[in-house]
Parts: structure tokens; C-alpha cells; sequence
């Protein structure tokens, strides 16, 4: 009889807190989730805010001056960090989806040759480019554009 | 409701990459555009910063602007509103409350893409008015 692969993957909430070692890979599980959230959040807004602009130039005129000051450029920082880590994770999880990179999905058993020769480093890779990203917004946020 | 989540989650997907494409535009013309030079006046064509009047106006006066911004609006609503739903599934409601809420975040979406669509050719109507 062959061995049952089926695991608990219905935990809910608990899933995403404990459902799993907290590797980096699971790290990233959570943050893909919250940045998501965050973004859907803020281009919602975004669509509202950006309606005014259908209205003319003192109804733009007048929602830019709400939308505008330090809590607002903070806040639309993190927006575009957000961005970027979500962009590059989910950029990841196609790849590997469709086996792009890194080859076929392998069954997850000792010595993970896939996920830590393979994968992990691919998600270090991706990381290190969103970081350089957000450090490059931030300049342009904070010093040279804004 | 019954949702056909194969096709639902290709389209995902797709809508991801066409973010990842638009978006990275989008934000490296309105946001990295002074660090690295990269096409420089495309978002400030009359100067000043992306957000002026002037550039608004300018940008709504290219069609290409307004395609631009209607394709993003469409894939970052499914792709946003799919992603928020299947988030939701994972929270195991009962089947009862996903159905009301697959017909809520569709309603929404549906709502925000024909607001957005509205808006961003009405903005064209308004740049192009000779008023201006």
C-alpha cells in the first residue's frame, strides 16, 4: 500500500501563523499575504482618489492637498517597498510554478537538493533585487524627487 | 456561485505578470525616474512633479496613457480581488458566507473597473476640451 502523502491543509488563520517550519520560504508565505492585502488596500483608494481627476483641475487640486504631507510620502513608500517584494516573491512563485529556472518540482525529501540548492538561493537572488529597488525609491522618495 | 478555479487561477497569474509589467513602468517613470534618468519629462512633461494639473492633462491627452491605465485597472482588480478571495478561502468560511462574499468582491469589482474606466476617459474628454 502506498504511503498516504495527505497532509492537514485546511489550518485557516492557524495556517499561515504555525502551519509549517519557519523557514525563510515561510517567511515569505506570510509577507506575499500581507503585501498583497496591503496593496489591494491602497489601489482601491488609489482608483477613488485618482477618480477626481475626471472632475477637473481644482477637484484633482483639492484631493491632492489631502492626500499630500509626511504621513502620506511614508505611506506611499511603503506602498512602492511593498510593491517590489510582492512583485519579485510572485515573480518567483510563477517560475517555479511553471518550472522556469528551476527545473521540475521535486518531492520534498532529505537532502532537499531542489528547495536549498535550487530554490532558496533563487529566493535570495529575488530579495536582493527588491532591496535594491526599495533602496533606489527611497533616494528618489525621500532626496531627489520629492 | 461556482467558480471555475483552474481557468481562474491561469488568468491570476497572467493579470500577475501584466502588474509586474505595467506596474514596474508605472512606478520606475513616477518614482525612479530622478535616480536613474530613465525617460526623463515622460510623466512631467510640463514640469514640476508627476501629480501637477499640467502633467495630468498631458498624460490624459495620449491615448496610449489612458489604455495603459484602464489595462492596469482591469488586471490589478482581478488579480487583487482573486487573490483577496482565495485569501479568504483559506480562512474556511462556511460555504454560505464564500458565496456571498465571490458575489460582494465581484460586485466591487465590477463597480471600481467602470468607475476607473469612466474616469480615466473622462479625464481624456476634459485635457482635450479646448477650455483648457
Amino acid at each position: 500500500m502506498p504511503e498516504s502523502r495527505t497532509y492537514p491543509n485546511r489550518l485557516g488563520l492557524k495556517g499561515w501563523l504555525v502551519g509549517g517550519k519557519w523557514g525563510f520560504e515561510r517567511f515569505m508565505f506570510f509577507v506575499h499575504r500581507i503585501t498583497g492585502l496591503g496593496l489591494l488596500f491602497y489601489f482601491l483608494m488609489h482608483i477613488l482618489v485618482t477618480t477626481s481627476r475626471a472632475f477637473g483641475m481644482e477637484a484633482w487640486e483639492n484631493m491632492m492637498r489631502q492626500v499630500s504631507g509626511p504621513v502620506f510620502l511614508i505611506g506611499e513608500f511603503l506602498v512602492f517597498a511593498a510593491f517590489a517584494i510582492h512583485a519579485a516573491n510572485g515573480l518567483r512563485l510563477v517560475l517555479i510554478e511553471l518550472g522556469i529556472l528551476t527545473g521540475k518540482a521535486e518531492e520534498p525529501v532529505y537532502p532537499y537538493k531542489s528547495s536549498l540548492n535550487v530554490q532558496r538561493p533563487f529566493l535570495i537572488v529575488m530579495m536582493i533585487l527588491a532591496a535594491i529597488f526599495i533602496v533606489l525609491g527611497g533616494f528618489d522618495f525621500f532626496f531627489a524627487g520629492h | 456561485m461556482r467558480m471555475k478555479d483552474t481557468p481562474l487561477w491561469t488568468w491570476h497569474v497572467i493579470a500577475g505578470i501584466v502588474i509586474l509589467v505595467l506596474l514596474s513602468m508605472h512606478m520606475t517613470v513616477m518614482h525612479l525616474n530622478d535616480v536613474l534618468s530613465i525617460a526623463p519629462g515622460t510623466a512631467t512633461p510640463e514640469g514640476g512633479a508627476p501629480i501637477d494639473w499640467a502633467n495630468v492633462v498631458s498624460r490624459a491627452q495620449e491615448i496610449g496613457f489612458v489604455v495603459f491605465y484602464v489595462v492596469l485597472l482591469a488586471a490589478g482588480l482581478f488579480h487583487g480581488l482573486y487573490g483577496l478571495r482565495n485569501i479568504i478561502h483559506e480562512l474556511n468560511p462556511s460555504p454560505g458566507v464564500m458565496k456571498t462574499l465571490t458575489a460582494l468582491i465581484l460586485i466591487v469589482g465590477l463597480g471600481l473597473f467602470v468607475l476607473g474606466t469612466w474616469a480615466a476617459i473622462t479625464a481624456r474628454t476634459v485635457a482635450l476640451a479646448p477650455t483648457l
